[in-house]
């Protein structure tokens, strides 16, 4: 008999979803995993004719439990610091051989903003025809919730935890996207799951152009973060609405076009939550002090990429929604 | 036709004769003249090839991975801390089961900083799942380069090919290079039954739970343990086709009554041959030249050593602690024999210090010693040497 839930018939569902996807369902996620959901929509937008370098890291361990694999395009794990290397040797390899077939990196903020960043930065420099694009969940989930670079300052990790003396991580989220903007690479850019279009659109963006491109997906984690999994994309999306992750293209380093914000929320909305920032809201100086650094660097945000929306766009915060909005794909 | 060529040259064209298709490396003496001259190469317009320069060792072995699974032949090299740094990849590569083709100049380790040949580099990646062939001379560094590459193809492993740095790949010498026709005909085109291909897409580099790894692991082993024949093999048909070997697994040297022989790997070979004309009257001496280190080859070692009363490893590296790398395998391997020899372990030429003819007949004294020597560095000047040290 055909699963039924909630009055939805899942073989129509099934129906609708594109013809291909690269990674297939069965994998052993957790429920509301924002990387397994952004590596399916880049998959989808690839297509069959790819061949996906993945650095070590959540991705890697919950799609490839020997003796199965959730992979439907060739899949490749090396290690956790040089899949953009790896990658660079694929594509000379088709290149040699006269082969089209894209090469897509996937990794981590681990894998991307710390181990893996030389291997990066060389890839980028030599401007390999490789799309990578980093999942980025903003700490070392995949060992049980360690802090990264890229974890945002203030947030609770089991290294960066709130103690006596600490109000959670110390340093700032290391400004990634402006250092591949330094390589020059003909395109660059910022996304998310929660946006689903939009980041289809940039994924094809990223493989159509000759040379090397890079994409930062905005990926929840709901064992990480702390919230529930069925909140993942409201978590998301809060994260654009309040500046606290912007949405930017950049060519040649330049920026290039942004997402608006059409109603700019305030950042406790999205910080509440999640329980990493829940230390935020206690009554005290420094919880205090932190919301407001937070809020701070959202608005700066929302001012050096000018993210504040003059009037309604179909792309903006609010139009580019489609999944909450029933339009398109679901309606 | 003999050509008078540099070490490092000489293997740059015979890395070229193999056609790679990509070719990935990070510059470090005393490898760096391989590199240079394939660049020369391919910038020439002489040998199609993508060259990756990367930004570091680990990068080049990561970027060959990456191209050989992609079903192209691949090609890097390097040296002393770049084999170091790419320690991860290399275990990487063979756990995958790619074939591919480094070459290393051997240097010895830092700290102390040293530019200087020792074996220690490739000695300390001995367990990472490769080939390793090592080569008395430079005729052997260019043969050794493309039975290497049939070697890897047909058994699906790396190979490491080690030549000594600076005493090969800094020495001019005349050397055969084999015409391009030949080494066609030796090396038929690379094709990888795993290669990353969207028509057969397949998971490689998964992760592997406690019920699959020993067997992984079991199978890697195994594979190792077979490429003996495949070493011999293409050595024998290399022969067959160039009129020259390398001596396979193990080889020996000298007259079949004499009961004590001297074991080494890699250009000393050269040295202690010179020696033994030097030092007739010290009486018959066989030379054992060890050049596959792995697989270890202990059954061609037994039957190599048989009957023998004493045997003389002389190794050019250093566990430090141990009983000697080479020395301590050969000890194992041959305690199975009916009557084994008496094997005494040396470690000498350290750093690039120079290994004499007047070393020979200091070794062949020390085959006198009872009980064996178990393990000494045969060339310290305590001189040198802080008291306690001594």
């Amino acid at each position: 008999m055909e699963p039924k839930r909630e009055g939805i018939s899942v073989a129509a569902l099934h129906h609708q979803q594109p013809a291909f996807r690269g990674l297939d369902a069965g994998h052993m996620a957790c429920p509301g995993c924002g990387q397994a959901l952004g590596a399916r929509l880049v998959t989808e937008a690839i297509g069959p004719d790819a061949i996906i370098a993945n650095a070590t890291g959540c991705l890697e361990v919950f799609t490839s439990m020997w003796p199965r694999s959730s992979w439907r395009v060739p899949w490749i794990h090396s290690l956790f610091e040089n899949a953009p290397a790896v990658a660079s040797g694929i594509e000379a390899a088709l290149k040699a051989q006269g082969r089209q077939t894209k090469v897509v990196v996937m990794g981590g903020d681990g894998g991307t903003f710390d181990i893996g960043l030389q291997s990066l930065s060389g890839m980028l420099e030599r401007n390999h025809n490789v799309l990578y694009v980093c999942f980025d969940n903003e700490a070392y989930m995949n060992t049980g919730v360690q802090r990264s670079s890229s974890t945002p300052h203030a947030a609770m990790t089991t290294t960066s935890p709130r103690g006596e003396t600490r109000m959670g991580k110390r340093h700032l989220k290391k400004d990634l996207l402006a250092i591949i903007g330094a390589h020059r690479i003909p395109y660059a850019a910022t996304a998310t799951v929660a946006y689903p279009s939009d980041l289809r659109a940039k994924v094809r963006r990223g493989i159509e152009i000759e040379g090397a491109a890079f994409l930062l997906v905005h990926s929840p984690c709901p064992l990480g973060w702390g919230h529930d999994g069925a909140d993942s994309i409201e978590v998301a999306r809060l994260a654009v609405q309040t500046g606290f992750f912007p949405i930017v293209e950049m060519e040649r380093g330049v920026v290039a076009g942004v997402m608006k914000i059409r109603e700019v929320r305030p950042v406790a909305d999205y910080l509440r939550l999640q329980d990493r920032f829940q230390h935020l809201f206690e009554d005290s100086r420094e919880a205090r002090e932190e919301l407001q650094h937070l809020q701070e660097l959202a608005d700066h945000n929302i001012e050096v990429y000018g993210l504040r929306a003059d009037e309604p766009h179909p792309r903006d915060s609010e139009g580019a929604d489609t999944v909450r909005r029933g339009g398109m794909r679901w309606s | 036709m003999l050509e008078a060529i540099e070490g490092s040259a000489a293997v740059a064209r015979a890395v070229a004769l193999c056609r790679p298709q990509v070719i990935a490396a990070y510059p470090i003496t005393p490898q760096t003249h391989i590199v240079e001259n394939l660049a020369r190469f391919i910038a020439d317009g002489a040998l199609r090839c993508e060259l990756v320069s990367v930004e570091s060792e680990f990068s080049a072995a990561s970027v060959v991975l990456g191209a050989a699974a992609s079903g192209s032949r691949a090609y890097t090299a390097s040296s002393a801390q770049g084999i170091l740094l790419m320690t991860e990849v290399l275990y990487n590569i063979a756990g995958l089961r790619i074939p591919l083709v480094l070459t290393c100049a051997n240097r010895a380790v830092g700290a102390p900083v040293s530019a200087w040949n020792d074996q220690q580099d490739s000695m300390a990646m001995r367990d990472a799942g490769w080939i390793q062939l090592y080569c008395a001379d430079n005729q052997e560094a260019i043969d050794t380069t493309i039975q290497a590459y049939r070697i890897a193809e047909r058994t699906e492993l790396p190979v490491m090919v080690c030549m000594d740095g600076f005493t090969l790949t800094h020495t001019l010498e005349p050397l055969e290079i084999p015409a391009q026709e030949q080494v066609d005909a030796f090396l038929p085109p690379y094709r990888f039954e795993r290669a990353l291909d969207p028509m057969h897409p397949r998971s490689i580099g998964t992760v592997v739970p406690p019920e699959y790894y020993t067997e992984a692991r079991y199978a890697h082993h195994r594979a190792l343990l077979r490429a003996q024949d495949e070493i011999v093999a293409a050595d024998a048909d290399f022969e067959a086709a160039f009129g020259r070997r390398c001596g396979g697994l193990v080889s020996v040297d000298g007259p079949s009554d004499a009961r004590i022989a001297i074991l080494s790997i890699g250009s000393v070979i050269g040295t202690l041959l010179d020696a033994r004309d030097e030092y007739p009257e010290l009486g018959p001496v066989k030379l054992i030249k060890l050049r596959s280190m792995r697989p270890f080859p202990a059954d061609a070692l037994q039957k190599a050593c048989a009957g023998l009363s004493d045997l003389i490893v002389l190794e050019r590296a250093l566990s430090p602690g141990g009983i000697g790398i080479v020395s301590a395998e050969v000890r194992a391997a041959l305690s199975e024999m009916q009557s084994p020899p008496r094997v005494h372990g040396f470690a000498a030429g350290l750093g690039g210090r120079d290994m004499p003819l007047e070393l020979y007949p200091h070794l062949i004294a020390a085959a006198k010693a009872r009980p064996p020597v178990r393990f000494s560095i045969v060339d310290v000047d305590p001189s040198k040497v802080a008291e306690e040290d001594r």
